[in-house]
């Protein structure tokens, strides 16, 4: 255990210690009454989830928690070790889950490694669940777990990759996620809601979180008067019916927001739909209910705070004490260089070491401390699928974050992970470390950081397999010259209409289905996610029928190819989602269709 | 600070013998307000779980306390598990009739596990049990 350790992030009391090795005392009662068979199959399914334990195509997964993004050395080295010493399956397991994946063309499987979500938490795919009890009280021993990773129950909230360190940031977001962790662990009303519950939070100028597809989006402003507050959305999702979240507050004071929080999950706990599951998401009640719903909520506020009297305002003092947790690493701290010299040396050394210097361009990014920088370590490289870390990678991230960011790592929604304490006179050797462990594709924004769930080689729920197109994408797109040429875009990849990939956001979003036993695949265009550069949030709109797994590489090359020839070169370049917005859907569509295999398209 | 247990935990012939006059059924679709005018009159109220996976009767239960005020008897019935036991207390319930088949004997320790919880009961007026 290091020192420096935790110093930036939240410091778990012996209270929040004590809470977690309860919770994986108390899983391991429920693990021993399932498998005693004093709990039924159907009983202990919604516990395990609650705990994160899925049962999945080949094997349980498990879904480890790491609130609003946040991991420290010492937890990504338990991760590693998890990865190394319990993501194994029994033989006969992996045995039946590689002939399976063999009959779909997966040739395959990798093991011991975790995965990073969109949700920005940690998967392991092969742990069995005769070792669950045991990872479990290995996570708590670094104050890790499960609690609420699924289930219908309100989620691992996820933040800003940059809070606390952006240039652009209105005000820190992570107390509020903090106080906001607490507040829903556990919580005993709200744990058999009608569906699953995500809230996003963020503090900057721009939205780094997607904060409109969530089910509650949080941003950080200041009014007209100067006194900081959060704009309130609420409704947004995706799945079959993607929808952006509704604006329920434009400003409401911080002191008020978990008041107002639940207000909003006890009127969709009352009246969310339980008949049908696509239908229960809190989306499809403010969409069905419109103005009955806000007022509902706004009625169910006043209440919560005249007459239950504000049982959750946020008192200063409460915010000062979470907030002295995230404090910027003063150890760390050296004495003030010239900015301007090191600008310099970084400069030349990007002229010797030309890849360098597009890793500066790509992944570093500027930080409120002009001594430092933010740095995207890229999961998006060949032969590892997106967001996969192996062990030996999970222990490098530890390693470098110890070294180079005080301690302290950050899961991002793009399925990255970022450095956000990174001095600047670091970067180059730390880029050398990164490379070494093939964790410095200099591909942050473009192409090739796309987006993919882990779709039908894993998950149960898939139609298509994700992971492989993905692949196809990743190994015609190895010239980063080109990727260059084509510049940020967002590529989307799901293996089933639960979105996990996101790919409604996506400028380009890839969605997998099923006809009639084959892997087809839709596309989509124009997705936004909601960031400055790519415009309002909205969904994409699908361009046609949809591809076969061998056609989409040809399709996206279409699509791209139409891009770069119609894209306006006046001022600077137009980008994809740009020309999309102002070109529409008709010559992509025209270019996508030509793709098709001439052969295939009587099927 | 452990919880303890304060939920009267009943099988169904228990509750079937207790007769106690004047108790209400809300079902959990209803709207707890409804009973606001008579509230004061009611000896207990029995919320119903068609299914522990159904959380509809937490929201009635912290409404019927917090909201009305009311002191009687809040039983939980249908679909009683031990794992939502302690979860019902929180939210008001003051006792339950475990499903057929489940082991009371199961139920004691779940009340001792935690060492607090990050919200306050329903009854509580304060946040937090446990000073952070």
């Amino acid at each position: 255990m290091q020192p420096q350790t935790h110093r930036t992030m939240y410091q778990y009391t012996e209270f929040d210690k004590s809470f977690v090795r309860s919770r994986a005392a108390q899983f391991r009662d429920q693990v021993e009454r399932w498998q005693s068979g004093k709990l039924s199959e159907n009983d202990f399914r919604p516990l395990r989830l609650q705990n994160g334990w899925y049962v999945q195509r080949h094997a349980p997964m498990l879904r480890v928690a790491v609130p609003y993004g946040e991991l420290s050395s010492s937890q990504l080295r338990v991760l590693a070790r998890i990865a190394r010493e319990y993501d194994e399956p029994e033989a006969e397991v992996y045995r039946l889950a590689c002939e399976a994946q063999r009959k779909l063309g997966t040739l395959h499987l990798p093991t011991h490694y975790a995965h990073f979500t969109t949700r920005t938490n940690v998967q392991f795919n092969w742990i069995p669940l005769s070792k669950a009890a045991d990872v479990m009280d290995l996570l708590a021993s670094v104050d890790m777990h499960g609690i609420q990773t699924s289930g219908n129950c309100i989620r691992n909230i996820s933040c800003d990759e940059r809070a606390g360190v952006a240039p652009d940031e209105i005000a820190d977001p992570r107390p509020f996620a903090e106080i906001m962790r607490q507040w829903t662990t556990l919580h005993p009303e709200f744990a058999f809601l009608p569906r699953k519950f995500k809230i996003a939070i963020t503090g900057a100028a721009e939205d780094r979180a997607a904060t409109e597809w969530h089910d509650v989006g949080l941003r950080l402003i200041r009014n007209e008067a100067g006194e900081l507050g959060f704009r309130v959305t609420v409704g947004g999702g995706m799945g079959r019916t993607p929808m952006i979240g509704a604006v329920l507050r434009e400003f409401l004071p911080w002191q008020q927001i978990m008041n107002y929080i639940e207000a909003v999950v006890r009127v969709y706990n009352r009246y969310g739909r339980r008949d049908n599951k696509y239908k229960a998401r809190i989306k499809i009640l403010v969409k069905a209910e419109g103005q009955r719903y806000v007022d509902d909520v706004n009625e169910e506020f006043r209440q919560i705070v005249e007459f239950d009297g504000g049982p959750h305002t946020i008192a200063q003092a409460e915010l000062d004490r979470v907030s002295a947790s995230f404090v910027p690493p003063a150890l760390h701290k050296r004495t003030p260089a010239n900015v301007g010299g090191v600008r310099m040396d970084l400069r030349a050394q990007a002229e010797i070491h030309p890849r360098f210097g597009k890793w500066l361009e790509r992944n570093v990014a500027l930080h409120k401390d002009p001594q430092m920088r933010v740095v995207t370590l890229s999961f998006k490289r060949l032969l590892q699928a997106p967001g996969d870390a192996s062990a030996d990678q999970l222990d490098t991230v530890a390693e470098l974050a110890a070294r180079y960011s005080a301690g302290e790592a950050r899961v991002t929604h793009t399925q990255n992970v970022v450095l956000p304490w990174v001095h600047a006179d670091d970067l180059f050797p730390l880029w050398q470390a990164a490379s070494d462990a093939d964790l410095a594709s200099a591909n942050v924004r473009l192409l090739t950081d796309m987006i993919a769930c882990p779709g039908g080689d894993f998950c149960a729920l898939a139609n298509a397999r994700s992971i492989p197109v993905a692949q196809a994408i990743a190994e015609r797109y190895q010239d980063l010259d080109e990727l260059d040429d084509i510049g940020e875009i967002d590529l989307h990849i799901s293996g089933c209409i639960n979105s996990c990939g996101h790919h409604h956001s996506g400028h380009i979003g890839i969605l997998g289905v099923d006809k009639d036993g084959q892997e087809w695949y839709q596309v989509t265009l124009g997705g936004a996610d909601g960031k400055n550069s790519s415009g309002v949030a909205q969904p994409g709109k699908v361009i046609g029928p949809s591809f076969s797994s061998h056609e989409i590489p040809d399709v996206i090359e279409a699509i791209l190819s139409t891009y770069r020839d119609v894209r306006s070169a006046d001022g600077t370049r137009e980008t994809f989602i740009q020309t999309v917005r102002r070109v529409g859907l008709e010559p992509f569509k025209l270019a996508a269709n030509g793709a098709r295999c001439k052969t295939e398209v009587s099927l | 600070m452990t919880n303890g247990t304060r939920l009267k935990i009943l099988s169904m012939s228990e509750h079937l013998a207790d007769d106690v006059e004047n108790a209400t059924l809300l079902p959990n679709d209803a709207d707890p307000t409804t009973l606001a005018e008579r509230i004061e009159t009611i000896a207990r109220i029995d919320l119903h779980f068609p299914d522990f996976t159904d959380g509809r009767a937490y929201s009635q239960a912290y409404l019927l306390r917090r909201r009305l005020g009311f002191k009687g008897d809040l039983r939980a019935t249908g679909d009683v598990l031990i794992d939502q036991l302690v979860q019902m207390q929180r939210t008001g319930f003051s006792s339950a009739v475990l499903k057929d088949g489940v082991d009371p004997a199961d139920a004691k320790r779940q009340f001792e596990r935690f060492p607090g919880y990050y919200q306050a009961a329903a009854e509580k007026t304060n946040e937090k049990l446990e000073p952070m």
